[in-house]
């Protein structure tokens, strides 16, 4: 119809990779839970970045890095399935990968129990205590998220990666609005969510201290003819931050 | 899925959430026909069953916006996209949930406005499984409108006039189904034309509602 239609997209679901939770122990050989190849990804109209090549293991950390509007955002919504690609190869099981983007996606009216209760039925999970643990929101339970501060929104918001028991984390500036001690909490609970087997892509600005992170930076791969300040890229978000 | 259905409910009758806010739009609009008309009761009569359905079908537009905006706006729909809930599954629950909030209580309210604006007696029955058949319609119908203008801003105006042309027939089955019944006159035949519609409506739609929210969300 278009030039579209010359485009090879190919979307390969492996059945069997990356189950999880994996077994844990380092004796495990490293299972690949993504493999991305020749990726072409487009934000509206606009062809953003082209000829992204990289694999995640289980255990491992992707830190995506580069200026505003590079495509951060744009690659991490083609990969969560959200955009479909212009062209190349994501491997990766099925229902593997659990997105957090800019928003919260918390109601307002919703007390934390009841957020991260509607996101465990969402997902056919039942358990939110370990969510509610890992960052600390038991002395939030009853309270609505509209009566929330921001920082606070943030972490339930990150909560419910946890309560959506996916393998595969794909983050999107996931320490705005949290203090220091809070980014320490969310470190700790990526480097948990690795050693249980598990992978995480982020975009972030900021060091985590995650062990075997490996920083990926996408500027090499930017689309020619495309400008960095391009609207449609993830510029304004983080503008704001 | 339920569980979406459950959180919709839940947000509609909690504080902010809209719900009445139909059926009081409802009961204005019809309570002000006989100021409008004069208190000439066989004129009212005469015309009860198209101002209750064509009521019905305003009130019904008044909450179409909502459908998905709200969870557009705060990126839940972005990670319900993500999530094992399919699209379609979502698009009928949202419009169960509407009918639910929205139909439903118009259903009820009914008779009551019936009562107000004439309507001879042997058309209470119909009017009522008119408006029990038709609703869901409605509400299918709007979902999809929903579904199209989702993310734009101030999409209403818009949306209504997307989905206002595809109320037709539904309204003219409808309003043909009393006015027939009020006239003593045989209503089965526009009772199953109105169902046939609303079954078309409800297979097909949330299947074009999911694509529709598929383009939105690129």
């Amino acid at each position: 119809m278009t030039a579209m239609s010359t485009r090879a997209i190919l979307l390969v679901r492996m059945p069997d990779a990356g189950r999880f939770p994996c077994p844990r122990g380092s004796d495990t050989a490293k299972v690949m839970m993504i493999r991305v190849k020749d990726l072409a990804c487009a934000r509206g109209p606009a062809q953003i970045l082209a000829g992204v090549t990289f694999e995640v293991a289980s255990g491992a950390a992707l830190i995506l890095r580069g200026p505003n509007g590079a495509g951060k955002t744009t690659l991490l919504r083609t990969l969560a399935g959200l955009t479909p690609p212009l062209a190349g190869q994501i491997e990766c099981a099925e229902d593997a990968i659990a997105y957090a983007g800019h928003a919260d996606g918390l109601k307002a009216q919703l007390s934390v129990a009841e957020n991260l209760g509607f996101w465990a039925g969402v997902f056919g999970t039942r358990d939110i205590a370990a969510a509610v643990d890992a960052f600390d929101l038991t002395p939030l339970l009853d309270r609505r998220a509209g009566e929330m501060s921001a920082g606070q929104k943030r972490r339930l918001s990150l909560a419910r990666l946890l309560v959506t028991q996916r393998p595969i984390w794909c983050l999107d500036e996931p320490t705005v609005s949290l203090d220091t001690q809070n980014v320490a909490r969310f470190a700790a609970a990526v480097t948990a969510h690795l050693a249980g087997g598990g992978a995480a892509i982020i975009a972030t600005h900021i060091d985590l201290g995650l062990p075997e992170a490996v920083t990926f930076d996408v500027t090499p791969f930017v689309a020619k003819g495309i400008r960095a300040d391009d609207p449609f890229g993830d510029g304004f978000d983080e503008a704001l931050t | 899925m339920i569980g979406l259905l459950r959180r919709d409910l839940a947000l509609a009758i909690r504080a902010g959430g809209g719900f009445g806010l139909s059926l009081a739009f409802f009961l204005i609009f019809t309570t002000l026909v006989p100021f409008g008309i004069g208190p000439d009761t066989t004129v009212l009569s005469d015309i009860a069953p198209g101002i209750l359905w064509l009521g019905a079908l305003l009130a019904c537009l008044l909450s179409l916006d909502r459908i998905f905006q709200l969870d557009w706006e705060d990126g839940t729909l972005d990670l319900i996209a993500t999530s094992p809930v399919p699209l379609e599954g979502l698009a009928s629950m949202k419009a169960l949930a509407h009918w639910i909030t929205t139909g439903l209580p118009l259903v009820a309210a009914a008779p009551a406005l019936g009562l107000l604006l004439n309507l001879p007696g042997p058309a209470y029955p119909w009017l009522i499984a008119s408006l029990a058949l038709g609703t869901p319609a409605l509400s299918a119908i709007g979902t999809f409108g929903a579904a199209l203008t989702v993310g734009i801003k101030r999409g209403g105006l818009l949306l209504s006039l997307l989905v206002l042309p595809l109320y037709i027939p539904t309204l003219l089955f409808g309003a043909l189904c009393v006015s027939r019944a009020a006239t003593g006159q045989d209503a089965t035949t526009p009772l199953v034309m109105l169902a046939g519609i609303t079954a078309g409506v409800l297979a097909g739609l949330p299947f074009a509602a999911a694509a529709a929210l598929r383009v939105n969300l690129r």
